[in-house]
């Protein structure tokens, strides 16, 4: 493997990696996708990131048409501007999806995710934790003398601001919903 | 029909119903009710296999030769995953394919009960869809949404699992019209304006080239017609990918041969140097494009094909036409029938001065031996005492298939049976098998090589249980070929386990299966011994002993341009490079 030449972003962990020689740019996409709310769907459709090589960054999924028997799966996903076209292509091809949307793409959309976030201390840095979780609009959901548990909503990176704001404060633990999204207006 | 049925004779039902008239399979516990009723009728004939593997292939070989979708019946647990190589075969090849297997009784399902598998797990990727069924309520349906489903869109495998007491239970049968089909209703039809803006660089192309694949057998008869007629008309050359040889025939005057890692010298540097591609029913598979950066740099590219997931995957395109082959053709002929028949024909006709001077060159020349037969020279000599037969070909995996697709020739659609996505050693004998039941007055001729053949050898048994005249014609040069071929170029001749040390006695193994066998090792003897094989009304195992050490050319290397072949006769030295080994 050492004389091997590898390609300029190609590294000897992934395979996948190979496949993509032209340096292009990794974009970032939101898809929502319909499906029939049927035993194996979620499956069908992690298989098909994982069978071939793609990124899931996050996703949700729940039943939004219960007498449709409807789910929709949210999916943020990253890849070049080709791989995320395959990504959909690949994904009307399952059977039971209906529709798949690209928000990042079709007009504005509003992202929200909500987390937990578990944060243990006393005197000084409890008291500022309290305050951050003031300015960035967490509620509090649960409190010992010793701990917090915050729930926040918002875009990812807004979750991810205030994660990196408790961690010195003694960020314990937390749960991310992964994204939920929808276009915006009645489109 | 209101009466009730038991599960097990829903599904005889239903594949009366969907006009299905053979089964390929194999019996096992939770499949029993559906064999106790298949004992009970005589509308479909059940071909018993000797492995389900072998079933598989064998459905493959029936409905790539047919038209129509190949049924597969297995068992749980084993009698399912044994089918899941040849599921794979059929997705990666299009094959329409209906694989019912059974299933442990619903109440026992994930407690890893005797002989229990996840098959809709295991078989997820492998098909195109697939169902557990845990009502006798849904079974019709569902049997007719998978026949659907396997057969619409691009073709594909699909797989319906039936637990044992499902098949016990009894519910009302539901006819195939009153089963809803879903929302999967693919698009047939091309976009009129993409059609015409491809008829429109057709007009102008200077050096256009016309790449044909499997999708144009897919899609009938009547698209093999029709891509004709378009070639006839413009005059435009045209080669075809492995999976699409006889859509065009062999015989026929723009016939440059397959293109490819082991194309035509002519088919590849027309690829590469065109300035008009028109992609019909292919997928820019890496067999075909080489290194996929310097591949035909300079075209205008269209690609037709049904599966909009082929488009821009591998080569962007400058127009992609969703939808079926046959519908596009015909529109495609229409739009340029009616923009009054344009061609640049003096372009065109300068165009074939080049591309005779490539043919001139005799790429598939070899040099011959009296002493030791040339597996090229075997497939000349059997091509020619079968020219003009009802002939259908099927191929194991490995050198002598690139033979098989060089030296035969095939004059229409679906008399080429092949593995060709995936390359599954142990394709030809079962899928011979199946094209035998298909056409039982035919010759079928598997061409195989002496390792592939071994793979599912067991299949004899099947063609001499059910009198099936298969023809297997082995290469045998004691190696695997391909693979040695590789460790040649690639691997400094370390030939690291691609030589079988133990061959069977091939003529004894077939008298010990009931068929007859037939040693051949001197070319003078070569033309005798395959009009013994092709007289002898039975099945035959024909060992023909051929030069151990030859090697498959033309060859692009991986990782190289079409314009970057190597020959029987050039330097290999170093032909592959460091990059190139990585590839596959």
């Amino acid at each position: 493997m050492t004389s091997m030449s590898l390609k300029k972003g190609a590294n000897r962990k992934s395979a996948y990696d190979l496949k993509n020689p032209l340096n292009e740019q990794i974009e970032t996409h939101t898809l929502a996708v319909l499906v029939d709310n049927e035993a194996g769907v979620l499956a069908r459709v992690i298989g098909l990131f994982s069978g071939r090589g793609y990124n899931i960054d996050s996703l949700t999924v729940a039943e939004t048409d219960a007498e449709g028997h409807r789910s929709r799966i949210t999916i943020v996903t990253t890849g070049t501007a080709g791989v995320i076209e395959q990504i959909k292509a690949q994904l009307a091809l399952i059977i039971p999806v209906y529709k798949v949307n690209d928000l990042t793409v079709e007009g504005a959309s509003v992202e929200r995710e909500m987390a937990l976030l578990k944060v243990a201390g006393k005197g000084e840095k409890r008291v500022e934790a309290m305050r951050l979780a003031d300015i960035f609009r967490a509620n509090v959901v649960d409190s010992t003398l010793e701990s917090f548990v915050f729930e926040i909503t918002g875009t990812p990176e807004k979750i991810e601001a205030f994660t990196d704001l408790m961690r010195p404060l003694g960020l314990v633990d937390t749960a991310r919903t992964g994204v939920a999204a929808l276009a915006r207006g009645l489109a | 029909m209101s009466a009730e049925l038991t599960g097990a004779e829903i599904v005889i039902e239903a594949l009366k119903e969907q006009g299905v008239d053979t089964v390929f399979g194999y019996p096992g516990g939770a499949v029993l009710p559906i064999y106790d009723m298949l004992f009970q009728q005589n509308k479909i004939r059940h071909i018993l296999v000797r492995h389900e593997q072998g079933a598989t292939h064998a459905a493959e070989g029936y409905a790539r030769s047919t038209g129509k979708p190949g049924v597969v019946l297995v068992t749980s647990g084993p009698g399912a995953t044994n089918a899941v190589t040849g599921m794979t075969d059929a997705l990666m090849d299009s094959i329409p394919m209906v694989v019912l297997s059974g299933q442990v009784p619903t109440f026992m399902i994930g407690n890893d009960a005797f002989q229990e598998a996840d098959t809709v797990g295991i078989t997820r990727p492998c098909s195109k869809h697939n169902w557990l069924v845990k009502d006798t309520e849904t079974l019709a349906e569902t049997i007719h949404q998978a026949f659907h489903i396997a057969t619409s869109g691009r073709p594909g495998p699909v797989l319906v699992d039936i637990p044992k007491d499902v098949q016990f239970a009894s519910a009302p049968y539901k006819t195939r019209a009153k089963s809803p089909t879903g929302h999967y209703n693919p698009r047939v039809k091309g976009d009129l304006d993409e059609i015409t803006r491809a008829v429109e660089a057709f007009e102008r192309a200077e050096r256009p080239v016309i790449y044909s694949g499997g999708g144009v057998i897919n899609s009938g008869v009547a698209s093999s017609q029709m891509l004709r007629e378009l070639v006839a008309a413009t005059n435009a050359p045209i080669t075809s990918t492995l999976m699409g040889l006889g859509a065009y025939p062999a015989s026929g005057e723009n016939w440059l041969g397959m293109l490819g890692m082991h194309g035509t010298e002519e088919a590849n540097l027309a690829m590469h140097d065109c300035d008009f591609m028109l992609c019909v029913g292919a997928r820019f598979d890496d067999r075909i494009t080489g290194r996929t950066d310097a591949f035909s740099p300079g075209s205008f590219k269209v690609h037709i094909d049904i599966d909009p997931s082929s488009i821009n995957k591998i080569i962007h395109v400058d127009v992609p036409i969703i939808g079926d082959v046959g519908h596009v053709l015909e529109d495609f002929l229409k739009v340029w029938k009616a923009r009054g028949r344009k061609t640049n024909a003096p372009a065109i006709k300068k165009w074939w001065g080049q591309i005779n001077e490539w043919r001139a060159r005799n790429c598939l020349n070899f040099r011959n031996s009296d002493k030791l037969i040339k597996p090229q020279h075997a497939l000349q000599r059997l091509e020619a005492l079968t020219k003009g037969m009802d002939r259908y070909i099927t191929t194991e995996v490995g050198q002598h298939q690139m033979w098989a697709a060089q030296y035969l020739g095939f004059e229409n659609p679906n008399r080429f049976m092949t593995s060709g996505g995936l390359g599954t050693m142990g394709y030809g004998l079962p899928a011979s098998i199946g094209v035998q039941v298909a056409h039982p007055e035919s010759l079928v001729i598997n061409i195989a090589g002496d390792a592939s053949f071994l793979m599912n050898m067991q299949e004899m048994g099947t063609a001499v249980q059910f009198n099936l005249p298969v023809k297997q014609f082995i290469l045998n040069n004691e190696r695997l070929g391909m693979v040695r071929q590789w460790q040649q170029l690639l691997h400094g001749e370390r030939y690291s386990h691609s030589w079988s040390e133990s061959l069977p006695d091939f003529v004894k193994l077939a008298e010990a299966f009931g068929a007859k066998g037939i040693l051949v090792d001197d070319p003078a003897d070569l033309d005798e011994a395959i009009k013994e094989m092709l007289a002898y009304d039975g099945p035959v195992i024909m060992d023909c002993v051929v030069e151990k050490h030859e090697n498959c050319f033309p060859m692009i290397p991986s990782g190289k341009a079409h314009n970057e072949m190597i020959f029987a006769d050039g330097e290999t030295e170093g032909a592959i490079d460091a990059e190139g080994k990585t590839r596959v």
